[in-house]
Formats: C-alpha cells, structure tokens, sequence
C-alpha cells in the first residue's frame, strides 16, 4: 500500500542517519582491539559530530560559497542515496524514483562537489587530495557500473528492489559472475570509503592521506556534515553490498509487523557481519602506494568485466 | 535442482582456479606468488574431487590427491625453500605493468571462450565451460611466462600452465590415470631440473633475471 511505503521511507530515512555513526564507531572500536587498544566507546562518534556542531566554523579568507555550501551538498546526496537502497523492506517509497545508474550517478554528485571544496580554498593539500580523489573516481566508477551491469543482465533490471525481488524468487542458483561481481564491489566500496588499503581514515599524514587532505580546511558544523556524509556513506555501500548479494530476511511489499521485524533483525545482522569483516581486513594489512591504486582499481573493473563475459558463457550453453 | 548445483558448483570451482591465475599475474612479490600458486592447486584439487563426485569417478580422487599433495604442498615448499636458499625473497620485476597484463588477462579469457564454445558445440555443457576456464587458465599461465623476468616466476607460469591442462583433463570424462600420474611425475622432474638450473644460472650470471641470458645469446645487443 502507498501508506506503508512511506511510513517505512520515513523510517529508512532516520535509521540511515541513526546508525551511521555506531556502524562507523563499532569498526572504530574493534580495530582498536585488534590493535591491543581499548579502543573508544562505539558511541563516540554521536559526541563527536555533537561537539563539531556546538563549535564554530572557521572559513577561510580565499573561501568562496562553494566551500560553505559543500557540506551540505555533500551530506545531502549521501543521505538521500543511502533512502533509496532497499535496507529492511523493499517496500519504500523512493525506491522506484531512482535504479542503480542513479545511484552512481548520486555519490559521482557529492565526490564531485568535495573536490570542488578541496579545490577552493587553493591551499596544496585540498588540491591533492582532490587530484587523488579523482583518480580513484576514475577507475571505481566504471568498475561500479560494470557490476550494476552484470547484475542487471542476470535479473534484467538495474532496479536494486526488483533484484532483491528476483534474488528471493530463487530464479538464480551459485552464479560465478554474482561472485566476481561481489569481489569487484567489495574492492569498490573500500576505494570510496577511503579504507586502508586504498587511504587510511584516520591518518593525517601529509602524503597518505586522501580524504582527509580534502577536508583539512573544515571546521566546526561544516566539518560535522562532512564526517557525518563519510558515516552515512560507509553504511550505504555495506547496506548495497547486503542488498545486492545477500537480501534474504529482507521484507517483501505486502509483508506484515513481523516480516519488517525479521528484515530489521536481518539487516542489523548483515551491518554486523561486514562491519566485523572490514575492522578484522583494515587491521591486517597495509596501505597501499598511491601508485599502485590503478593496479588495485584496475583488478575491480576487470572482475566487473569478467563477470560479465561469464554471463556470455552461461547465456551461451 | 541437484544437477543444477553440481553444475553451478563444478563452474565456481572452476572458475576459482581461473581467478588464482589472476591473482598470479597481480602479485609482485615472489612469496605471494608462491602462496597463491599453492592457493590455485588446491582450487584444482578441489575442481578434481567434485568432478569425481559428479562423474562417479573414483579415480579422480587420486588426481585430486594428486594435485594436492604435490603441487599444493611440495611444489611451493621447495620453490620457496629455492627462493630462501637463493636470497631472492625481495621482489618481482616485472617486464611489463601489471594492468597491462591483467587487461591482456582478459582478453585471453574473452578469446578461449570465443574459440571453444564454438568448436564443442556438440559436447555437455559441463565440459564445454569447464574446458573454456581450463583453457583460460592455460593461457593465462603463458602470459606469465612471457610478462615475468625472474626464472622462479617463470616457472611458477610454468606450473600454473600444467594446473590449466589438469582441468581440462579432468573435466573431460575418461581421461586415464596413468596419463595423469605421468604428467603428475614429469613436473615433479621439471621442477627439480629448474632448481638445479636456477643454481647454475645464477652462478653462471649473479642474477636470476633472463635479461642477462638474453644478451649472453646474442638476442639483445
């Protein structure tokens, strides 16, 4: 019912901002374990972003509005990228509005928008990291587009609920292209996230850093949307990854109380799992060269294509 | 729905040997490579002994065996033992760049599937996709020989190559044991006559690198 679809829009749309933070805060917490830390309680986050907003901003002469208006562009495109994915229910209201080429399109928006804003102010580590940030774009990008289109050739859509749809009907078996085209995303999302090895969160040193050389300039509230857009993004791209690859426990339209129930447990599992698989992946092993990022990207958009030419071949017998 | 899943799981399988060959080509260093070349054996291994399952065919298990005994395990011990002994555990050189031969990678795999599919038209559908990735893989493992510069990574192509051949060979029914044991054997020989080269050549040049050996030919001036 139209009714349902947007009450449970609405609730997608605060529970993506509302778990952002302790999705973000819980990897921060176990890899300080595994790192022999204590580690910060996982609820660390929500302080921070409340103590950014209580500061103030401080901008920079050379500033112009692009680089107050970043933040929010930012924030924005990921918030309402993370409403449109199917998390608990494939039954939201915004689903139909947007497919998976959207989606793309929607994060290529904010990247765009923070390299502006690295750009802006003029100083040297905004422009590296922007260039930097560029490069990374320019080979995850395509290789992202590469997995919607295997996907979307196996389940004849670029819908991300009708494949969870098709997924659940049981019309695919153990498809090798679904498994490359899971590796390929998994190597996507940790080069959008800005996780080791591609850069590393929480550095600041000079020549690693990525991300953070973009927002090196922001303070107070702009800074809080910034760091809040990177947790809303974390939790979009593991969310996708649980949609796309794993939606079982997911609500169908038409399900009752206890069907949302079972999606919510089973989305709050899934986040589980990943968060677990990236905090245990970021603790063993090492940041890679920046010249070796096109090997690393260049091997996701190649295993993009390999799945897709394996659907040929299964097309073909 | 059972033929169905031993059919997707023999393709998955299969496939897994395929993408070690990938990975092959991607490390730089020589353990990994090593490591990986381990990995992709026991892909094969794997590949053997559910194609026994499948076909009802005890004595795969014995190439499965096979495949995981020696080229699993005492290929990569020696060869890493070689490599310890030899004090070439720094890096791989590679003669050309890594995504340029992933990309070649690719088109390798594009072209074996445009060559067989056609030509065993007539065949199960098991063994014609099985032969297209054990094909592949063979491919992949000349690309190796020729894109490295280091004998030990030549000869980890070299094996990786023969990885491709077992594939086919047990994916195709009533390939007989001997054959295989043979071949099984025949590397083992291979690799030792490597490790002794690998002495020599270094002796002879202080390097592993062929480039030497080229220019001691006359191929390069």
């Amino acid at each position: 019912m139209m009714s349902d679809s947007v009450l449970w829009q609405m609730v997608q749309i605060v529970l993506a901002l509302v778990t952002a933070p302790v999705l973000t805060g819980y990897v921060r917490w176990l890899k300080a374990r595994l790192n022999g830390r204590r580690g910060a309680s996982v609820l660390q986050p929500y302080r921070d972003l409340y103590r950014l907003a209580q500061k103030e901003a401080v901008v920079a002469h050379s500033a112009s509005w692009i680089f107050r208006a970043a933040p929010y562009v930012v924030f924005a495109a990921a918030w309402l990228a993370a409403c449109l994915i199917p998390t608990f229910t494939t039954d939201i209201f915004l689903g139909p509005a947007a497919d998976l080429i959207a989606l793309v399109a929607l994060l290529a928006v904010g990247r765009f928008w923070l390299a502006l804003a690295g750009m802006d102010v003029g100083t040297a580590f905004g422009g590296i990291g922007a260039s930097r940030e560029m490069l990374i774009a320019s080979l995850a990008e395509p290789a992202m587009l590469m997995v919607t289109f295997s996907l979307s050739l196996v389940s004849g859509t670029t819908q991300p609920a009708q494949i969870v749809a098709f997924v659940l009907g049981g019309n695919v078996g153990i498809e090798v292209s679904l498994g490359l085209a899971l590796a390929a995303m998994v190597m996507v999302a940790i080069a959008e996230n800005g996780r080791i090895p591609i850069d590393n969160p929480s550095t600041h040193l000079e020549l690693t850093m990525v991300h953070e050389a973009m927002v090196l300039e922001y303070s107070g509230r702009h800074l809080a949307m910034i760091e809040a857009a990177a947790m809303v993004k974390l939790t979009l791209y593991m969310g996708l990854i649980a949609c796309l690859f794993a939606p079982w426990g997911m609500a169908q339209p038409g399900a009752g109380w206890d069907g949302i129930v079972l999606g919510m447990a089973s989305f709050a599992a899934k986040l589980w799992v990943l968060a677990t698989a990236l905090a245990v992946f970021e603790a063993g092993i090492a940041k890679m060269r920046v010249f070796r990022y096109a090997d690393f990207l260049g091997g996701a958009l190649l295993l993009g294509l390999l799945a897709t030419i394996f659907l040929y071949v299964s097309e073909a017998v | 729905m059972l033929q169905a899943l031993s059919y997707d799981l023999a393709h998955l399988i299969g496939a897994t040997v395929l993408m070690a060959g990938f990975a092959l080509l991607y490390q730089r260093r020589l353990g990994a490579v090593l490591n990986t070349f381990s990995f992709q054996a026991l892909a094969l291994a794997a590949a053997a002994a559910w194609q026994a399952h499948i076909q009802h065919a005890p004595h795969l298990y014995v190439s499965a065996g096979i495949a995981l005994v020696f080229k699993a395990m005492i290929v990569p011990v020696a060869l890493h033992w070689l490599v310890e002994r030899l004090g070439i555990h720094r890096t791989v050189e590679t003669a050309l760049s890594i995504g340029w031969t992933m990309i070649i990678g690719v088109a390798l795999v594009a072209l074996s599937i445009l060559l067989v599919l056609p030509v065993t038209a007539k065949a199960a559908a098991l063994t014609r996709e099985s032969l297209a990735l054990a094909m592949s893989v063979v491919l992949l493992g000349m690309l190796m020989m020729i894109t490295r510069r280091n004998a030990v990574t030549q000869v980890v192509g070299f094996m990786a190559l023969e990885n491709g051949l077992i594939l086919a060979a047990v994916s195709a029914k009533g390939m007989p044991l001997v054959v295989e044991i043979s071949v099984a054997f025949s590397v083992l020989v291979a690799m030792t006559l490597f490790g002794i080269f690998f002495f020599r050549i270094r002796e002879r040049f202080d390097s592993l690198d062929l480039n030497y050996i080229e220019t001691f030919r006359g191929d390069r001036q």
